[in-house]
C-alpha cells in the first residue's frame, strides 16, 4: 500500500487545490494574513540588518581607533595634540613616504534640518587630517572635489546629502558663526561615515574653540595582528590614559543598543502577529475541511485512507502560507530594499543614515516563518479531516 | 434465515452474514440503541431492498455492511472476513476492494470529469493507467454514458450524475453494491431508468445489491424486501424474540 | 436577555471557530495596546512639558555649551520669573552599558522650577546642599541599581577632572519622587559648582538654560527676547518652549516612529480581515436559518440587530481581553523600564481608543452580513437548502 498512499496524497491534494477557487475568500485572507506577517517580520529585521550593515561596513580589519580611557563614544573622548602625535609614532602603526598613516579627528554635532520633515536633526561634523583618506580605504569623492586645508569647505557623505537639507555640492551653509561651502560629495563603502560632514580639523578646532585638542585617532595598523603590539605599547607608558580597539569592534559596540532595540521590539511583534495569523490559518483550514466534508467522506467511503486525507489538508495549508510568505517577501523587497532612513543613534548622539537591507537570509527566514505558520495552522484541521466520522458526514447535506 | 449457522467459508452461496448484531450510539450520557440482535444472511447475487420508517436503523445497517461503521456487538462476516474484528485502517483497505457505494446525492467530485470520477477507486489498486482507462471506459459503457466521459458533474443532469456514481461504484468490480436512497433525488422517469439499470447489473453482472429506500415502487425492483423497525427485522420479531431487543442491546 | 442567550447559543455552535476568532482579535488588541503605550511613552516628554517653561540651547546644537554669564543676563530680562541651568555629565556606572542621565544643576532653582513635577524632602535637600559631592537621584533609578541614601557611587564621566581622571565619586543625599505620574525619575543631579570647578576643560560654560516665564501667554515674546540678546555673539542661542523642544528631540527618531505606526496599521488591518472574514463566513452558513427567523415574523431590523450584536459580542470579548493582557504586560514592563522609559503606562486614553477601535471593528465585520440579512429573500434562501 505504500506506493498507493503517495498516489492517494497526490490525488486528494490536487483535488483540494483545484477546489480553492470555490473558497477564494477565506483562502485569500489566509494568504494575505501570512503575507502581512512575513512582510512585517522581514521589514523590521531588514531595518536592523541595514543599520548593522551601515555601522559595520566602515571598519576595515587593520584600522584601529584610539579614545580616552573609559570613553563610551567619540563624543565623550578627548585627546590633546601631544598625545595624538605620540600615539601615531608608536610601533604597529603603518607608515608611508609622507609619515605615519593616522588621522587625529574631532567630532561635533550640528543642527541641520531633515529634508523630508524640515525638523532639526543632530548631524555629525567631523574634522579630519589629510591622512584620513588613507586610513579609510573605501573613501571616494563621487562629485565635486575634496576640501582644501585651511578653508571653510565641507565635503558631505552620500547618506547625509540625501537625508539632510541644503547639502548639495555648491551650497553654502551657516553653522553657528561660520559659513561653509559644500565642495564635494563622498562615499565610503556604505559605512557610517556617509552620514557625516567632513572638513579640515584645524578649521573645525578654530570654529568651535577647541584649541588644539582632538577626540580620536584613527590609525592604519601594519597588520591586523599589530593591534596587540600597539596595545602593549600604550599600556607600557604611564603617560597614556587611552583605549585602543579595532574600528570594526568600536562600531559594532556603537550599533548594538539600537539594533538590539529594533530586535527587542521586532521579534515579539513578529511572534504575536504570527500567533494571530496562525489563528486565521486554522480557521481557514477548518472552513476548508468543513466545506469539503462530503467530499472527504465520499473518498473515505470509496477506500481512501485517513492519512492521505490529513496530509492533503496540511499540504493545502502549507501551499497557501508559502504563497503568502513569498508575496510578503517580494513586496517587502520591492518596497523597502534600499529605502533610506535616518535615526538618532544615542551612542554618538547624532544621526545615522542607513538603507533597509532585505538580505537573502531574511527572505529565506521569512519563507520558513510562513511555513511554520502554515504547518501549525494546518495540523489541527488535518486531524479533524482524518478523524471525520465517515458515516455521519455522508448524511450531511 | 436465522438458522444459517454453518461455517460461512464452506458456503459459497452466502456473501454476508450478520449474527446477533447490536449497535448503540452515545448521545451525551445516554446510550441509544439503533440495532439490536439482528441476524441476516445475504446470498451472492441477491438484490435486497431495505425498508422501514425513519430512525429504524436502515442507514446504520448499510454503513455496517459497507465497513463505514463497526457493530457494538455480534459478528459481521462478509465474504469470509470478520469485519467486526477489523481496525479502522483495515476497514478502509477492505472497502476499496469489496464495496461500491451509491448515494442519494451522488457525491461526485465537482473538480473531476466523469471519467476521472470513475477512475478514482482504481487509483487504490495496482492497475496501470492503461488498464484503468479500459476499466473506466467499460464501466461508463455499462451505465450508458460513454459519450459523456469528458463532462464535469455540473454539466450533467441528476440522472446522468447518478449513472456516473454507479459507474464509479462498479469500476473496481466489488462484491457488494450498497445504495442509500439512490433515486431519492430523482424524478419518477429517471428513477425508473436508474432502477432498471441496477436490475440489469444484478441480473447480467451478478452484482449483489443492498438498497435502502423509502419508496415502495423502488423496492419493487428488488428481488427481496426486508423491513426494519426500531432496530430489528420485522420478519424476525417472532423468531428472534421481541423481549430481547431492549435488554441485550449492548451485550 | 433572550436575545443575548440566542446570540451566545449561536456563537457556541462552532466553538472552535468562535474561540479562534476571539483569540485573533485578542492578539490584535494586545498589539494595539502595547504599541500605543510604547508610542505614547516616546512622546510623553512633550506631553507633560510645562507651558510656562522655555529651554535655551546653543544655536549650533544642544551639545555646544553656552557661557555661564548668560544665566544672569537672561534672569534680568522682563517677563522671566526664574532661570536655572543644567549640563551634560554623560557618565556610566561600572560598565558602559549602565548609562543613565546625569546632570550637574543648581539644586535650589532647578527643583523650584520643576516643583510641580518632582518632590524632594526638605531635609534631604538641605543635606545635599551641604555636601559638595552629594547627588540626588530619582526613585526609579534608586530601584534599578538598588541604591539608597548614603551610598557612594563612582561614575566614569565624559568630562575629565583637573587631575586627568575620569572617575567621579558621588554620595547619594536624597531621592526625589514624581508628582506627575509620567515624570522621569531615572535621573541623577549633582552640584554644578563642584562639577564646573573640578573639570579639566570647559570651565564657565553650561549646557542649557531653563526659564520659567511669569505669564505663559508671553512665552513667545520672552523667547525672542532671549535670542535677540545674544544675536551675533559667538554663542547664538535658540529658545523654544519645553514642549517644542521635547517634540523636536523626539522627532530625531521620527522615521522609526513612522515605521512603527505603519507596522501597527498592517498588523491591525490583517487581524481585522482575518476575524471579519470568519464572522462573515459563519453568517453565510446560517443564511437558511435567518430565512426561517424571517418567516417566523422577525423584522428586518431585528435580524440586522441580531447579526450586528453577534459581531459586537465577539469583538468586545476579544478586544477587552486583549487590552486587559496589554495593561498587565505594560504594568510589568513599566516597573522594569521605569528608568529608561518613564512614560510607559496604560492610560485611560488608550483604553478609550481601544474601545473606539472595537466599536469600529464590530461595525465593519458585522455590517456586510447584516445587510445581507436585511436583503435576504426568504424564498431564495429556503430553496438553497
Amino acid at each position: 500500500m505504500n506506493f498507493n498512499s503517495i498516489t492517494q496524497i497526490f490525488i486528494i491534494t490536487w483535488m483540494n487545490l483545484r477546489n480553492i477557487p470555490q473558497r477564494l475568500g477565506t483562502s485569500a485572507v489566509a494568504v494575505f494574513g501570512v503575507a502581512c506577517v512575513v512582510g512585517v517580520f522581514t521589514g523590521v529585521l531588514s531595518m536592523a540588518a541595514g543599520f548593522e550593515r551601515t555601522m559595520r561596513n566602515a571598519g576595515s580589519p587593520d584600522t584601529a581607533i584610539v579614545l580616552r580611557a573609559g570613553a563610551t563614544s567619540e563624543m565623550s573622548s578627548g585627546l590633546d595634540y601631544e598625545t595624538t602625535q605620540q600615539v601615531a609614532n608608536l610601533p604597529g602603526v603603518a607608515k608611508d613616504e609622507v609619515g605615519t598613516i593616522s588621522s587625529a579627528e574631532l567630532f561635533v554635532v550640528v543642527d541641520i534640518a531633515k529634508r523630508a520633515t524640515n525638523s532639526s536633526a543632530n548631524v555629525p561634523l567631523r574634522g579630519v587630517q589629510p591622512e584620513a583618506f588613507k586610513v579609510r580605504h573605501t573613501f571616494k569623492i563621487i562629485e565635486g572635489r575634496n576640501f582644501e586645508p585651511g578653508k571653510n569647505e565641507l565635503i558631505v557623505g552620500r547618506g547625509a546629502q540625501k537625508q539632510f537639507a541644503n547639502l548639495d555640492v555648491g551650497a553654502k551653509i551657516k553653522l553657528g558663526q561660520t559659513e561653509w561651502n559644500v565642495v564635494g560629495l563622498f562615499e565610503s563603502g556604505g559605512g557610517v561615515a556617509e552620514s557625516e560632514l567632513w572638513c579640515d580639523a584645524k578649521i573645525l578646532q578654530a570654529a568651535y574653540r577647541r584649541g588644539n585638542s582632538f577626540q580620536t585617532i584613527r590609525l592604519q595598523l601594519t597588520s591586523p595582528a599589530a593591534l596587540k603590539e600597539l596595545k602593549s605599547a600604550i599600556a607600557a607608558d604611564p603617560k597614556f590614559n587611552l583605549d585602543v580597539q579595532l574600528e570594526s569592534e568600536y562600531l559594532a559596540a556603537q550599533s548594538e543598543p539600537l539594533s538590539k532595540f529594533i530586535k527587542i521590539v521586532g521579534y515579539p511583534l513578529a511572534i504575536l502577529m504570527a500567533i494571530g495569523a496562525i489563528f486565521g490559518a486554522i480557521n481557514t483550514m477548518y472552513t476548508s475541511v468543513s466545506s469539503r466534508t462530503r467530499e472527504i467522506a465520499t473518498l473515505r467511503a470509496i477506500g481512501f485512507g485517513a492519512l492521505p486525507v490529513a496530509i492533503s489538508t496540511l499540504v493545502e495549508s502549507l501551499v497557501l502560507s508559502f504563497l503568502g510568505g513569498i508575496i510578503g517577501s517580494i513586496v517587502v523587497y520591492l518596497v523597502f530594499n534600499g529605502y533610506t532612513v535616518s535615526t538618532l543613534n544615542f551612542a554618538s548622539f547624532s544621526q545615522v543614515v542607513f538603507d533597509f537591507a532585505v538580505t537573502p537570509q531574511l527572505l529565506i527566514q521569512g519563507v520558513i516563518f510562513a511555513a511554520v505558520i502554515g504547518f501549525i495552522g494546518g495540523i489541527f484541521p488535518a486531524f479533524r479531516a482524518a478523524y471525520l466520522p465517515v458515516a455521519a458526514a455522508l448524511r450531511e447535506v | 434465515m436465522s438458522d444459517a449457522r454453518q461455517d460461512p467459508i464452506a458456503d459459497n452461496e452466502v456473501l454476508v452474514e450478520l449474527k446477533s448484531i447490536g449497535k448503540t450510539y452515545k448521545k451525551g450520557k445516554e446510550v441509544v440503541p439503533v440495532l439490536a440482535n439482528l441476524n441476516l444472511t445475504i446470498k451472492r447475487g441477491d438484490f435486497l431492498a431495505l425498508m422501514g420508517p425513519s430512525g429504524s436503523g436502515k442507514t446504520t445497517l448499510l454503513n455496517l455492511l459497507g465497513g463505514l461503521d463497526s457493530p457494538t456487538s455480534g459478528e459481521l462476516i462478509i465474504n469470509g472476513e470478520y469485519l467486526d474484528k477489523f481496525s479502522g485502517s483495515q476497514l478502509t483497505e477492505w472497502r476499496a476492494r469489496n464495496v461500491g457505494f451509491i448515494f442519494q446525492f451522488y457525491n461526485l467530485m465537482p473538480v473531476l470529469t466523469a471519467e476521472k470520477n470513475v477512475e478514482l477507486p482504481l487509483l487504490l489498486t495496482n492497475l496501470t493507467s492503461k488498464e484503468r482507462k479500459l476499466h473506466v471506459a467499460a464501466a461508463l459503457e455499462l451505465v450508458g454514458l460513454a459519450d459523456r466521459a469528458k463532462h464535469y458533474p455540473k454539466e450533467l443532469s441528476g440522472g446522468q450524475e447518478q449513472r456516473v456514481a454507479i459507474a464509479r461504484a462498479l469500476v473496481s468490480d466489488p462484491n457488494l453494491l450498497l445504495c442509500d436512497e439512490p433515486t431519492g433525488d430523482l424524478d419518477r422517469t429517471t428513477a425508473d431508468e436508474i432502477l432498471a439499470l441496477m436490475q440489469e447489473l444484478n441480473r447480467e453482472q451478478q452484482k449483489t445489491i443492498v438498497m435502502v429506500t423509502h419508496d415502495p415502487r423502488a423496492a419493487d425492483h428488488a428481488k427481496k424486501i426486508i423491513h426494519l423497525d426500531k432496530g430489528t427485522l420485522v420478519n424476525d420479531i417472532a423468531a428472534g424474540g421481541h423481549h430481547k431487543k431492549s435488554g441485550t442491546g449492548g451485550a | 436577555m433572550y436575545y443575548l442567550f440566542f446570540i451566545v447559543k449561536n456563537l457556541g455552535r462552532k466553538k472552535t471557530r468562535t474561540i479562534l476568532t476571539i483569540l485573533s482579535i485578542l492578539v490584535a488588541f494586545l498589539l494595539f495596546g502595547l504599541l500605543r503605550c510604547l508610542s505614547v511613552a516616546f512622546d510623553a516628554g512633550a506631553e507633560i512639558a510645562g507651558e510656562d517653561r522655555l529651554i535655551t540651547i546653543n544655536k549650533v546644537t544642544l551639545i555646544q555649551p553656552l557661557p555661564y554669564s548668560y544665566l544672569s543676563k537672561v534672569r534680568a530680562l522682563e517677563g522671566v520669573e526664574n532661570v536655572t541651568m543644567a549640563n551634560w555629565f554623560g557618565g556610566y556606572y561600572q560598565e558602559k552599558k549602565n548609562e543613565f542621565p546625569q546632570f550637574p544643576v543648581d539644586g535650589d532653582t532647578y527643583f523650584d522650577i520643576y516643583k510641580e513635577m518632582y518632590t524632594l524632602p526638605a531635609e534631604q535637600m538641605a543635606a545635599w546642599k551641604s555636601d559638595r559631592v552629594g547627588v540626588v537621584i530619582g526613585r526609579a533609578l534608586a530601584q534599578k541599581f538598588n541604591w539608597k541614601v548614603g551610598d557612594r557611587i563612582p561614575l566614569v564621566g565624559m568630562f575629565a577632572q583637573k587631575n586627568g581622571g575620569t572617575t567621579w565619586e558621588f554620595v547619594i543625599k536624597g531621592i526625589y519622587d514624581a508628582k506627575e505620574k509620567r515624570a522621569d525619575t531615572g535621573m541623577m543631579f549633582m552640584h554644578y559648582d563642584y562639577f564646573d570647578k573640578s573639570r579639566q576643560f570647559g570651565e564657565g560654560t553650561l549646557g542649557w538654560l531653563i526659564i520659567k516665564v511669569k505669564n505663559p501667554a508671553q512665552a513667545d515674546q520672552v523667547a525672542s527676547a532671549i535670542d535677540a540678546l545674544f544675536v551675533n555673539s559667538f554663542s547664538e542661542t535658540k529658545t523654544s518652549s519645553e514642549k517644542d523642544f521635547a517634540k523636536s528631540f523626539a522627532k530625531q527618531f521620527a522615521d522609526i516612529g513612522l515605521i512603527t505606526t505603519l507596522i501597527l496599521s498592517a498588523v491591525f488591518f490583517t487581524m481585522l480581515l482575518v476575524a471579519g472574514n470568519t464572522m462573515a463566513q459563519s453568517f453565510r452558513e446560517r443564511i437558511p436559518e435567518v430565512a426561517i427567523l424571517k418567516t417566523l415574523g422577525f423584522s428586518d431590523a431585528m435580524v440586522m440587530f441580531l447579526v450586528l450584536a453577534e459581531a459586537f459580542v465577539v469583538v468586545l470579548c476579544g478586544g477587552a481581553a486583549g487590552l486587559a493582557v496589554a495593561a498587565k504586560v505594560i504594568a510589568i514592563l513599566s516597573d522594569k523600564f521605569a528608568a529608561n522609559l518613564p512614560g510607559l503606562h496604560f492610560s485611560m486614553a488608550i483604553l478609550l481608543d481601544g474601545l473606539m477601535a472595537m466599536l469600529l471593528l464590530g461595525l465593519l465585520t458585522g455590517i456586510i452580513p447584516a445587510i445581507q440579512g436585511l436583503r435576504l429573500s426568504i424564498v431564495a434562501a429556503l430553496r438553497r437548502r
